[in-house]
């Protein structure tokens, strides 16, 4: 059964993706299968969730070949938390891509290329293997640059050169980085790379230099501070439905792996990776909260705050006690709902009023106050106010920084919020409240067709927020499940033992 | 041959990482064939180099004689070769693209994602 659990997060997306393309034409077909899909993976993965939960972590030996020689996939409550979230948004892109995204981009692969990206993101949490982890990072990136590229609008293109050019470099440094590794240690396996790297055979300044690479290719793919200008510079430029994908879920899925590396195998070095990911935490909040304060755009604005939020997680890592990796998890979790989310209102802004631009837009509040609200809820997750999710991610992070006494981290943590809420504010001002400059709001009345789209738009929206207002309202059993993982994550034993069979 | 390799590996890292850094959209396709050459290389080269011994283990014993070639870097190098290629082949095909909607071959007129939009 537990086989089957594990592999369940590659195959129905792989199966659903090959069947997308026996009906390449039928683009109504890709639909109904897309979303076929979507509900099985979403019930799939919370299964896995709830059986790791109760059994602790599962493996599975590929091919049953045995651990250190085959591939491994392996769930812990980590990686199940990601592969459940990542459906979630998922199910929520798919039905906003079927009225959202024009139907020359629907009728070019998008369907399948979405799902193959699902199962690439799958296969990066699910993997126990340094090489395989790779692979599976090419398969998401791939699939990630078609789709920055589908459509083939001017900016689409000056993105992707951007974002293929700096990508392509980041794989290189990280096949780099596991030759490194393999040379050293002369294995591929994360549960026995643990192992040997913590015996004398191992030199500890080599292992830290294959670190460093390390650091750079996931720094480089979850835009981490003095790596992240092709973030604001590409994710922008596709249809929003493509933006709202990559930008809630693919930085995170970097994000993952740094933390599952650098909590399993690079750990030996402490004295200088500690200091080292708390300076570049706190840069990445800065840069990236100020580079949102003076953007005048939608999704711009929205962009350069992924970046900022990167550095929230990094500071989970950067502290490395159980509590600030659980304020990692849960904010990683939080995350990739409440960005996904953000963006695809800012799509349905965008389907009514025609552009992206802060100076264009306006009146949303009079005109659609349930909207409105729906932001209102969003954004506030993003910055942090208590009810709301984004507070317990960020109460975690603070509380575990007090603890061991790192203030400067915190105290940067907590002004970068404040701008955080000042950008939301802007966003509100402009985009909700102002009037809409050139035409009387009263006489701009949608036509029948145009209200039933947009009607639509809403249900992946309000979709999102329900499980936004479930994890900040009803954050108990979350939180609960991010200690199990953070914990989970500190003790690498239990990895190992599981992994190895021992 | 081992003394050289590890000198022509530097050489093509540094002048992939040069011809990248370059605004010309042709050095940059370069740029990005020599750093996935690269990095392949590497992979190579670290998995430590044995002639003349493939790891197929003969018919009268029960492991693979010494000395033998370890298999799983060429296994590897052979999953990134096919991965490079295909990203460079796509590279390729969009650098085309904008080449032909852009009508210019400078990378630095690529700038207008960049921009900030003015306000009113």
């Amino acid at each position: 059964m537990n086989h089957l659990l594990l592999l369940l997060p590659l195959l129905i997306p792989l199966y659903g993706a090959i069947l997308c393309l026996f009906f390449w034409r039928l683009v109504r077909v890709q639909q109904y299968i897309g979303v076929a899909v979507q509900m099985g993976l979403l019930a799939s993965n919370f299964m896995l969730l709830l059986y790791v939960n109760q059994t602790g972590i599962i493996t599975t030996q590929l091919g049953s070949w045995p651990a250190p020689f085959g591939i491994t996939l392996v769930a812990d409550l980590f990686s199940s938390l990601m592969v459940l979230v990542s459906a979630v948004v998922g199910m929520a892109i798919y039905l906003f891509s079927i009225k959202g995204l024009d139907k020359a981009r629907q009728t070019f692969g998008y369907y399948p290329v979405l799902l193959i990206l699902q199962m690439g993101v799958a296969g990066a949490c699910l993997t126990g293997d340094l090489f395989n982890l790779f692979v599976w990072f090419e398969v998401l990136l791939i699939c990630s640059f078609v789709l920055i590229a589908l459509g083939g609008s001017k900016p689409q293109l000056e993105g992707a050169i951007k974002y293929v050019t700096i990508n392509f470099l980041a794989s290189g440094f990280l096949l780099t980085g596991i030759g490194v590794v393999y040379g050293i240690v002369g294995t591929l396996n994360l549960a026995e790379l643990a192992v040997l790297v913590r015996t004398p055979v191992a030199h500890p300044a080599l292992i830290t230099m294959a670190g460093m690479f390390f650091l750079i290719a996931f720094g480089i793919k979850s835009a981490i501070f003095p790596m992240f200008f092709w973030l604001p510079a590409s994710y922008h430029t596709p249809p929003i439905a493509v933006s709202a994908f990559i930008a809630g879920l693919l930085t995170k899925v970097g994000m993952y792996a740094l933390i599952r590396l650098f909590t399993l195998v690079f750990v030996l070095d402490q004295e200088l990776t500690i200091p080292l990911f708390t300076v570049l935490a706190g840069f990445t909040m800065v840069i990236g909260v100020l580079g949102a304060a003076s953007q005048n755009d939608f999704r711009k604005i929205l962009s350069f705050h992924i970046v900022s939020q990167i550095g929230y997680m990094l500071m989970g890592l950067a502290l490395f006690t159980p509590l600030a990796l659980a304020g990692s998890i849960y904010f990683i979790i939080h995350n990739i709902l409440v960005k996904t989310n953000l963006f695809l209102i800012s799509g349905v802004v965008a389907h009514r009023r025609g552009s992206f631009a802060l100076k264009k837009l306006g009146s949303v509040y009079l005109q659609h106050p349930v909207l409105s609200l729906l932001f209102f809820i969003s954004a506030f997750s993003l910055a942090g106010i208590p009810p709301f999710s984004g507070f317990w991610g960020k109460f975690m992070l603070a509380k575990a920084g007090f603890e061991i006494d790192s203030f400067a981290i915190v105290f940067t943590s907590l002004a970068v919020s404040l701008i955080t809420i000042f950008s939301m504010t802007k966003i509100w001002n402009e985009v909700f409240w102002k009037r809409k400059p050139d035409t009387d709001p009263m006489l701009d009345v949608m036509s029948e067709a145009d209200q039933r789209v947009n009607r639509f738009l809403h249900v992946p929206v309000i979709f999102l927020v329900v499980f936004i207002l479930f994890i900040g309202l009803y954050a108990e059993p979350v939180i609960t499940m991010a200690q199990l993982a953070a914990e989970q994550l500190l003790n690498s034993e239990l990895y190992i033992n599981a992994v190895l069979k021992r | 041959m081992e003394v050289i390799l590890p000198f022509l590996i530097g050489i093509l890292f540094t002048s992939s990482l040069y011809l990248i850094l370059h605004r010309h959209f042709f050095k940059l396709i370069l740029g990005l064939i020599l750093f996935g050459l690269a990095t392949n290389l590497f992979l190579f080269v670290i998995g430590r180099l044995t002639r003349g011994g493939s790891a197929i283990i003969p018919k009268t014993e029960d492991m693979a004689v010494e000395p033998f070639a370890d298999p799983v870097p060429q296994a590897l190098l052979l999953t990134a070769i096919v991965i490079g290629f295909g990203i460079q082949a796509f590279s390729i095909v969009l650098i085309k693209r904008v080449y032909q909607s852009f009508g210019t071959n400078d990378l630095d007129d690529m700038n207008t994602t960049d921009q900030i939009e003015e306000k009113e």
